[in-house]
């Protein structure tokens, strides 16, 4: 490599594939220092920096920077092992770790239209959907789910901050009718893991009009008398908390979430007023009164158990190692869960049995 | 009289008119009456062009118009023995949501509203139309009144939104919107709404869930202001005009998406050209759309509310 140029070996280092369309670029610019300080110099040091942190084995936890091995993360549910973070997990990790066995059912959701008025801002609505079921391996910003907890039958949906800030569009708002309609119609309650920067401004008003969409759903569940348990996770914003998110009968948020209607740089631009340390976080919700509780996501499902089945008049539930969920009770496991080692026929996952435990 | 920035060529125009008439006044050997009516004419048709064909941000522009008639004055003028009624009974009484009792042609009804205020000291009483949690809580309570005693309840909305501040926050704001939404869903007599200006976000849902909803032609109803959307997905709270594009936020536009039952026209050059015209538009609508739930009971109409918001959005604009 030293005696090759440096223009060589960046094209080395890049590799044929990409040799064409630079070149090309090249020439209708007509200048070699534009194509080498805009394309070749970040592409080999984007090639340097990945080597650097192997991004796949290690994580640095957002509030104590702490190194954390990616295993070790996952198995304590993306909460820090040192600080005790609570970082973002999806839907779909949640939902494994949350249900017996990680098996659980999908809930069918009506598609909506897409793309109803047909909003273009500085990319096109489509486009940033295409981007984001890329990212995130989704279909939309909620999953909904059947399933057992510690051996009680529960209905589950969970939005995923990752797909276009968990935004409340048209889907969304249907996955939660949805959700409590199957709640309705199998008598079971539906514990609501909420996390969204808002409304999705790109379906305009029909995203607002989730607010009464999903109120309506909330009500279905209220007339049938079971209960609807919101967990609030990080973040909680906007027209979601200001609809379903605090209509629940036991409102629970994990440590540390923030959980707002307008945002605190929202009120610090328009109002400039001076917010005080730890505003708008569960445990200043939960002392100005608005929450029932904050738990730690490690010790959400115990405690969901519990109160789920005192509310159900369903006796204590079982402490120990649980066993296998009665198959026949369920209808078909979804085959990305009965993928994950968390199934792979043990009589239960040990981590999650210790769930309960505590 | 206030002019809109677009309304620029139109005030030098009726300026003009009413120079040369001054001057008329002072001379009395001046004629300048044919001018003058050449420069009215000319305004008149201009205003005609501008109003024709208004975009969507001057209609947001002209919904938030100063001298636009406001709550207060809807009270005063189509609603007869208003008693105001006050308070939350928890912790305050919100000057930014009017409410109480009072006649519709007649007909005793629950009436809930928000006001921007008209002066500067009104404005600052009533909060600039934003309510805080106890306004919400405070339409609650008289919601509850109204399907208690089984009085319709009629809405004016008309607001930049909730009140973005730390005490509003502090003292569950979105638990209020929501369970105002929850509540405007629930009673058993009739609910009906007119959006008079600005319908912004979920200030305006906690009173505009009803059985049945009116706009004003150049009113708005939006999740977001154009300039919140602007700086947000632009990055540039200056290109609030696409924005208002975008969102799809007039009238015309909502009652192509089925979230609108109906539009009422307002004078050439808006609602605060003529306030008796407008008032008696207004008044008219209300009275149709009570008219249209005549007979409905109180299942009935929790029914109809539900599936109507079930259904909404369902075709996109197509609707």
């Amino acid at each position: 490599m030293a005696c090759c140029t440096p223009r060589i070996a960046a094209l080395i280092a890049i590799g044929a594939k990409g040799l064409y369309l630079p070149l090309k670029e090249l020439r209708r610019k007509g200048t070699a220092m534009n194509w080498i300080s805009n394309y070749v110099r970040p592409r080999i040091n984007s090639i340097f920096s990945r080597r650097e942190t192997p991004e796949n084995l290690w994580s640095k936890c957002d509030e104590c920077g702490t190194m954390l091995f990616h295993r070790e993360l996952s198995g304590n549910l993306n909460v820090c092992t040192s600080c005790g973070h609570h970082m973002a997990i999806t839907a779909r990790d949640r939902f494994e770790a949350l249900f017996d066995g990680g098996i659980f059912t999908e809930v069918d959701v009506p598609q909506p239209v897409a793309d109803p008025l047909q909003f273009k801002d500085q990319k096109k609505y489509p486009d940033r959907m295409k981007a984001a079921q890329k990212d995130t391996g989704e279909k939309e910003a909620m999953l909904v789910a059947e399933g057992e907890i510690g051996r009680t039958p529960i209905i589950a949906a969970c939005q995923d901050f990752s797909f276009m800030a968990g935004s409340m569009g048209m889907y969304v708002g249907n996955a939660i009718i949805a959700a409590a309609q199957r709640a309705v119609d199998t008598g079971k309650p539906l514990v609501l893991f909420s996390a969204a920067g808002g409304a999705r401004m790109q379906e305009g008003i029909l995203s607002l009009m989730q607010m009464p969409r999903t109120t309506v759903a909330v009500q279905m569940l209220k007339e049938a008398g079971l209960p609807y348990i919101v967990v609030l996770t990080h973040p909680t914003t906007g027209g979601v908390t200001a609809s379903y998110a605090m209509l629940g009968d036991v409102q629970i948020a994990e440590p540390n979430a923030l959980i707002c209607f307008a945002g605190p740089r929202v009120i610090a631009q328009t109002i400039g007023e001076k917010l005080p340390e730890g505003f708008q976080r569960a445990e200043y919700l939960l002392e100005h009164g608005m929450l029932d509780r904050v738990t730690k996501r490690t010790e959400m499902k115990a405690e969901l158990v519990q109160i789920i089945r005192m509310l159900m008049h369903m006796p204590p539930p079982v402490m120990g190692d649980l066993p296998k969920p009665d198959s026949a009770e369920l209808i078909e496991p979804d085959v990305e869960a009965a993928d994950t080692d968390a199934s792979d026929g043990e009589p239960a996952d040990t981590s999650k049995a210790e769930d309960v435990k505590e | 009289m206030n002019y809109l920035d677009f309304e620029k060529p139109l005030a030098e125009l009726e300026g003009k008119a009413e120079e040369l008439r001054a001057i008329a006044r002072a001379n009395e050997e001046a004629h300048v009456e044919d001018e003058a009516a050449a420069l009215d004419q000319k305004a008149a048709d201009l205003l005609v062009e501008l109003y024709g064909s208004l975009t969507p941000w001057r209609k947001c522009q002209v919904a938030r118009h100063p001298e636009r008639p406001h709550c207060s004055d809807y009270l005063s003028n189509i609603f007869t023995d208003y008693t105001p009624l006050a308070g939350d009974r928890g912790f305050a009484d919100d000057h930014a949501v009017m409410g109480g009792l009072a006649r519709f042609k007649d007909r005793p009804v629950v009436v809930i509203g928000q006001d921007k205020g008209n002066d500067t000291a009104t404005r600052i009483e009533r909060n600039f139309g934003m309510a805080r949690p106890e306004g919400y809580r405070k339409a609650i309570r008289l919601m509850e009144m109204a399907s208690k005693f089984n009085l319709p309840v009629v809405t004016l909305v008309d607001t930049p939104g909730a009140y973005p501040g730390k005490g509003a926050e502090e003292r569950g704001q979105s638990e209020a919107i929501a369970r105002s939404t929850e509540m405007c869903l629930q009673i058993g007599v009739p609910l009906v709404s007119v959006i008079i200006g600005e319908g912004g976000s979920g200030g305006a849902v906690a009173f505009a869930t009803g059985n049945k909803l009116a706009m004003l032609e150049h009113s708005v109803y939006s999740v977001i202001s154009p300039e919140g959307c602007a700086s947000i997905l632009w990055k540039d709270s200056d290109k609030m005009r696409e924005a208002a594009e975008a969102l799809r936020l007039t009238a015309q536009d909502l009652q192509k998406l089925g979230v609108v039952d109906r539009i009422v026209d307002e004078p050439l050059g808006g609602a605060h050209r003529d306030r008796a015209a407008t008032m008696d538009s207004v008044s008219n609508t209300i009275a149709a759309m009570l008219d249209d739930l005549q007979g409905m009971d109180a299942a009935a109409l929790i029914k109809a509310r539900r599936e109507k918001f079930l259904a909404m959005g369902s075709k996109g604009l197509a609707a």
